[in-house]
């Protein structure tokens, strides 16, 4: 048995995902950051909310648990909030993370509550059967968007900077070490840290723009994917298509959520208290 | 020593969660229940116990869901519009057994509604908000010191069955200044479920009927917990013996006890030939005009029910063996009529007193209502 192996829950295999989805190279990789970082699998929890994404915590052996559609992060800030010394994982999927949950993940980062979002980008909703997400590229046809996607993408990394978020970073599938490293430096952060993965959905995504098989499409994320430096050469019209890689904001000095309750608002009440007063 | 102030309903209700052990505290503000959040805001650092103000009522419930499998005793506030987003999450704390407390001080609706009215509008909502059949149990005290001993209740009764926990309260009680008893503590039980130690994950193996052991996360063995319909280990499961007997586990751990679970109080029904079913705000106006209506010699009582989900069903239907008229005294267009239509014998003749519009009753309105009904 491999190291990372322990914090695999063999026992619920098999998966729900489909031949050759980029979802179990996250799985692994993810498992081994936490085998380079030898936790204790109790303390550790994983949590998702829906889609092929949702399904993931059941496969690791440590503390999972299964939310409702977009909201993984609101359980995650209570648990965070509740245990802030357990590494607290949050698994999305681009839908579940950016529409119905963006809310939210807006919140997480002006909080700066430390939990460790991994955010599967495969841009589009598999589980329901390949509709329109708010990160399908234009053009793109899906289930809902039959006669090309009409509207504008997000970009992870802009729009959490606007959020001031103090952990963001962008990786592919295809690149399983330089994944892993940059999940296991986002377990080290003490904020909130978003890692976007760009992965593959060739059957409800590749299907219907000409990308049937799991390769073509690893293909197409290698060839929509490039360095910072490389991407930072490109003029404005031909970054619209394209996708940076690495670490882009890695910020120490932002004080995390629980940090501050704990050591700052818990002292104040009590001082406060002492003095008889609020 | 008990002590006798002169408190706000919400007040009352966030002191008498802080006395049943509540250590974490999610919410979003809303009008008529901000109160509890702010002054959970300004107590529970003092106890090193957490308060967040999260970005919407459905995240609210979402962080005390997390935070109760994490081994907190949690609870959140709101009124009706609020309630309303956290269906999809009281579904998942039913689902997944996980106790917890939900505050829903009531105010005119449909939609924004009557945000300072009073209305017991949700009634229905509080039993069949969210989608799927469901257990759920929900409290609602009348007077001031019933505020702070159902509330303590509604703590112990979630810890106890692994079912969130509803307390109903009027907009007009949870703003009002009232004279209140609180207890001492150690004169009222605080129910600590002790966690479980497991070694596997057969977290939900259980016999029907029984209650559930508490098992937290981080707790010496990871844990499985699932929206979804599960198996005894919290794994995804479909097949239909087994989700029928997780649906019958969760169902009948309620069922099963209801003389622990059911609570409510008679006043003047030996002998009366009228029983009025009131509840809330309402029972308040009942009392007074039953109390009336004996002086003027007409045999009414009173059946204020103070669990209204799961329906008091048996000690009504005992009293229906003598009394063979029901008034039913609801602040709503009428909501809780239908269960009594559901359970009185068809001898019994029934009778309600509803409205909707922002004004509570008066004791000589349900008075009024009774001479009618006797004539």
């Amino acid at each position: 048995m491999r190291d990372y192996e322990k914090y695999i829950r063999y026992r619920t295999f098999p998966t729900p995902w489909c031949p050759g989805c980029g979802d179990g190279v996250i799985l692994k990789s993810i498992a081994m950051a936490f085998a380079e970082l030898k936790l204790d699998p109790d303390d550790i929890i994983v949590i998702a909310g829906i889609g092929c994404s949702g399904r993931m915590p059941t496969y690791f052996n440590t503390n999972t648990l299964h939310t409702t559609h977009g909201r993984a992060l609101t359980f995650a800030t209570g648990i965070k909030l509740a245990k802030p010394e357990k590494l607290v994982v949050v698994v999305s999927g681009d839908g579940d993370a950016t529409a119905i949950g963006g809310n939210h993940l807006i919140h997480a980062a002006r909080r700066n509550i430390g939990i460790k979002m991994i955010l599967i980008n495969n841009g589009i909703y598999g589980m329901t059967g390949g509709q329109v997400s708010p990160l399908t590229p234009p053009k793109f046809f899906t289930e809902t968007t039959p006669y090309g996607n009409i509207e504008p993408h997000f970009r992870i990394r802009t729009l959490l900077s606007a959020a001031e978020v103090s952990f963001v970073a962008r990786e592919t599938v295809n690149r399983l070490t330089q994944l892993k490293q940059v999940i296991k430096k986002s377990f080290q952060h003490k904020g909130f840290s978003v890692v976007e993965v760009m992965s593959n959905c060739h059957v409800n995504l590749g299907r219907r723009n000409k990308m049937k098989s799991p390769l073509v499409m690893t293909e197409y994320i290698k060839d929509i994917t490039m360095s910072m430096a490389d991407y930072e050469k490109l003029s404005p019209e031909e970054q619209e298509s394209k996708y940076p890689l690495g670490i882009f904001v890695e910020n120490t000095q932002r004080a995390e959520y629980t940090d501050l309750y704990y050591n700052q608002v818990v002292p104040a009440a009590q001082q406060a208290d002492a003095q008889g007063g609020k | 020593m008990s002590q006798r102030k002169v408190l706000q309903g919400n007040i009352i209700i966030a002191k008498a969660a802080l006395a049943a052990g509540c250590d974490f505290f999610a919410g979003y503000p809303i009008t008529p229940s901000s109160e509890i959040a702010q002054y959970m805001s300004k107590e529970m650092p003092k106890m090193e116990r957490a308060f967040i103000q999260m970005e919407d009522e459905i995240a609210s419930l979402g962080a005390c869901i997390g935070a109760s499998l994490a081994g907190k005793k949690a609870l959140t506030a709101t009124s009706g519009p609020g309630f309303s987003l956290m269906q999809e999450h009281l579904g998942m704390a039913v689902m997944a057994e996980v106790p917890l407390v939900i505050v829903n001080v009531m105010r005119g609706g449909p939609s924004t509604g009557m945000p300072t009215k009073p209305s017991q509008a949700d009634m229905m909502q509080a039993r069949w908000g969210t989608h799927g059949d469901h257990p759920i149990i929900a409290v609602y005290p009348a007077f001031s010191d019933e505020i702070f001993s159902e509330t303590v209740r509604a703590f112990n009764l979630s810890e106890k069955y692994w079912n969130p926990v509803i307390i109903l309260l009027d907009e007009v009680l949870a703003k009002a200044h009232m004279d209140v008893e609180i207890p001492d503590p150690g004169s009222y039980e605080v129910y600590w479920e002790k966690t479980h130690e497991i070694s596997d994950l057969n977290i939900y193996d259980r016999n029907i009927g029984e209650n559930p052991p508490r098992i937290d996360f981080f707790h010496s063995y990871p844990i499985h917990i699932d929206s979804l319909e599960h198996d005894a280990h919290g794994w995804p499961s479909f097949d239909a013996k087994t989700v029928d007997k997780m649906q019958r586990l969760r169902m009948e751990k309620i069922y099963y006890n209801l003389d622990d679970i059911i609570k409510y109080k008679e006043y003047f029904l030996d002998d009366a030939e009228v029983l009025v079913f009131s509840f809330g705000i309402s029972a308040r106006a009942a009392l007074a005009a039953v109390k009336m209506a004996r002086e003027q010699g007409i045999k009414a009582g009173l059946f204020q029910a103070l669990t209204v989900w799961p329906f008091p069903r048996a000690a009504l239907q005992e009293r229906f063996k003598k009394t063979k008229k029901v008034l039913t005294v609801e602040l709503n267009m009428g909501q809780m009529k239908y269960e009594i239509e559901r359970i009185a014998p068809p001898d019994v003749k029934k009778q309600t007193l509803l409205r909707a519009n922002g004004l509570p009753f008066s004791p000589g309105e349900v008075l009024e209502t009774i001479k009618e009904f006797v004539k």
